[in-house]
């Protein structure tokens, strides 16, 4: 059984900002562990001449070249933002006062 | 803010031993962005050079930049790296407003330049080698402004807007080992470093290198020894510090700081802190904590980059001659005395006088016109000298003045038509009339006449009182408007003076 702990769920979660309840957390405490011990019997199949991939097509080097394709016009760009002001996004504050 | 204790600095260095880590972003200078192809290029406004890619937004894919790969391994060659065979890109995962896609691709464990050496040379003639760790690629963020507030800062404003066009342009993030041993020249190590860093860029061709623009960034860490332990101290990364003198000025404060800290008891934070250019003091960031938890993972959407042995080896045969050694010829073959040469360096005019010299002139007068007028006149216009005017136009000024055609100060006046748009020094020379008046004739006239006004000057000169001249010459240089060969008018007034009747 993995070692990954209710903890360790809420600290992710903490960091991808996703709110979780504890009911949640337990629930993917447990699938997380499941998880991490597949991925571990895979780990005993693969030797040691297997080399770790993070991709699975056996590509590398694949560049485009250095030309200008058009942009989004601002109006397109700024669309999608849930606020704006002028040609900018617009943020809540970032940090509170000092 | 509070104003932090400082230790005098020589108290400091006997107590402590200044360990020091630099990490200098340089921004390529590719056509497009890392990812996609959006133009790198900024003041078109703001958000006009943003893509699904480069916004984050779903669907969006990245593509990478061959010229930025190109640049980045020229780049770490030129740092004396190994370039990987195998290299990845990473996600390294935080929010913060200015990163539209909540991570920066970047590189982790497989960076693609790693294990370089750099030789900076002091003011002192001191030699400093600085090992670098590792140059890898990234993606910059987009542009904060932050509204309200009492500061106009971060902390306390209202809101804050953004502008991406700068988010995914191509970075090479340059990291060094510690350097250690650097003592009461640390602070100078610095600034020689991260200069010696812009000197490369800029000699590779691969960034714009102006600092004032932020084309190179510089990190700064600091930490404190105490004399007699082998235990590094905790350190801070000082962040913004973005000018030469701004470097050395910060690594000083933060020995000073650090020092008075230690001394009083206390503890250092390991901290990210920010430079404030207009007081000369560091504040204190975010600390490194959670946030600092950045869950890195290989890019899933991208394949290796794998560089194979021959390319990087063509590349190698393109790097230029390291600026170092280039200062140390230059200087060689045209004989400048170390002020003057130092001179031409810190104007930035290296390259101007080097092309001039090649255009035909002397040494000395492409020297002296770089740093005299041109760059007054550049100074005045607020701009940079060699912006200002071409090589080859200063060349053909100084070959007007050394075939006699015109004086100083007549050059002075067709270099400013030159700037101005009039053309060639030849065709300002001729538009503006400004050539000295080497026609015998006219100046044969006013000899005469200056003569026959200052009889008793000619009777002198017929006495042999050939000094006496002068009075006749400056009449005659006067009537011309200065624009006659002082030396031919001497001439010519010895001449008349004797011939007259």
């Amino acid at each position: 059984m993995s070692e990954i702990t209710a903890e360790q769920v809420a600290h992710l979660a903490n960091l991808a900002r996703i709110d979780l309840s504890p009911e949640e957390i337990n629930r993917l405490t447990t699938e997380l562990g499941q998880i991490v011990d597949s991925v571990a019997k895979v780990a005993e199949v693969a030797t040691p001449d297997v080399p770790a991939t993070s991709h699975p097509m056996p590509l590398t080097n694949v560049f485009r070249p250095d030309t200008v394709v058009p942009s989004l016009t601002v109006e397109q760009a700024l669309s999608g933002a849930p606020d704006h002001d002028g040609d900018k996004f617009k943020v809540p504050a970032i940090l509170d006062e000092e | 803010m509070k104003k932090a204790e400082l230790m005098d600095y020589d108290k400091a260095l006997e107590l402590f031993e200044p360990v020091l880590g630099f990490e200098v972003h340089v921004e390529l200078n590719t056509k497009t962005k890392m990812f996609c192809g959006c133009a790198n290029e900024f003041g078109q406004g703001a958000n006009t050079n943003t893509c699904p890619t480069c916004l984050g937004l779903p669907g969006g894919l990245p593509q990478v930049n061959a010229k930025a790969i190109e640049s980045s391994i020229r780049l770490g060659l030129a740092l004396g790296c190994e370039i990987a065979e195998y290299s990845r890109f990473a996600r390294k995962n935080y929010f913060y407003p200015d990163t539209a896609k909540n991570f920066q691709t970047s590189q982790y464990d497989e960076p693609i330049a790693f294990n370089g050496q750099l030789t900076i040379e002091l003011e002192s003639g001191r030699l400093v080698t600085v090992d670098i760790e590792r140059a890898h690629m990234e993606d910059d963020a987009g542009k904060l402004t932050h509204v309200g507030g009492a500061t106009g800062r971060i902390q306390g404003a209202d809101y804050s807007l953004v502008d991406y066009n700068r988010g995914g342009v191509p970075l090479v993030e340059i990291v060094t080992q510690m350097i250690e041993g650097g003592e009461a020249d640390s602070p100078e190590i610095g600034r020689t470093y991260v200069a010696a860093i812009r000197e490369i860029v800029k000699a590779l061709g691969v960034s714009n290198a102006r600092m004032e623009e932020g084309n190179v960034r510089c990190d700064a860490n600091v930490s404190l020894r105490p004399r007699g332990s082998n235990i590094l101290g905790t350190r801070t990364e000082t962040k913004n510090v973005n000018s030469l003198r701004s470097v050395e000025r910060a690594v000083r404060y933060e020995i000073q700081r650090q020092a008075a800290l230690l001394a009083a008891g206390g503890t250092i934070t390991q901290e990210t802190r920010h430079w404030h250019e207009d007081t000369g003091i560091t504040s204190a960031g975010r600390p490194k904590s959670d946030a600092d938890d950045y869950r890195y993972f290989p890019e899933p959407d991208l394949v290796p980059v794998a560089p194979s042995r021959e390319w990087v080896e063509e590349l190698r045969a393109t790097l230029p001659e390291p600026p170092a050694a280039r200062r140390k010829r230059l200087q060689a073959d045209w004989g400048f005395a170390d002020l003057e040469f130092q001179d031409v360096v810190n104007s930035d005019l290296l390259d101007a006088v080097e092309a001039t010299i090649a255009a035909g002139s002397a040494a000395q007068a492409a020297r002296k016109w770089w740093t005299g007028e041109v760059a007054r006149l550049a100074n005045v216009a607020g701009v940079t000298a060699d912006s200002l005017v071409q090589p080859v136009q200063v060349a053909a000024l100084i070959e007007l003045v050394v075939a006699g055609t015109l004086t100083d100060r007549l050059a002075r006046q067709v270099l400013e038509g030159v700037i101005a748009g009039e053309g060639t020094p030849l065709e300002v020379v001729e538009l503006r009339g400004l050539a000295v008046v080497s026609d015998d004739g006219a100046l044969i006239a006013a000899i005469d006449e200056a003569l026959a006004a200052q009889p008793d000057v000619l009777a002198k000169i017929r006495d042999g009182k050939v000094q006496a001249a002068g009075a006749v010459i400056g009449a005659v240089m006067k009537a011309m408007r200065g624009q006659a060969d002082a030396a031919r008018v001497r001439e010519l007034v010895l001449e008349r003076a004797g011939t007259a009747e």
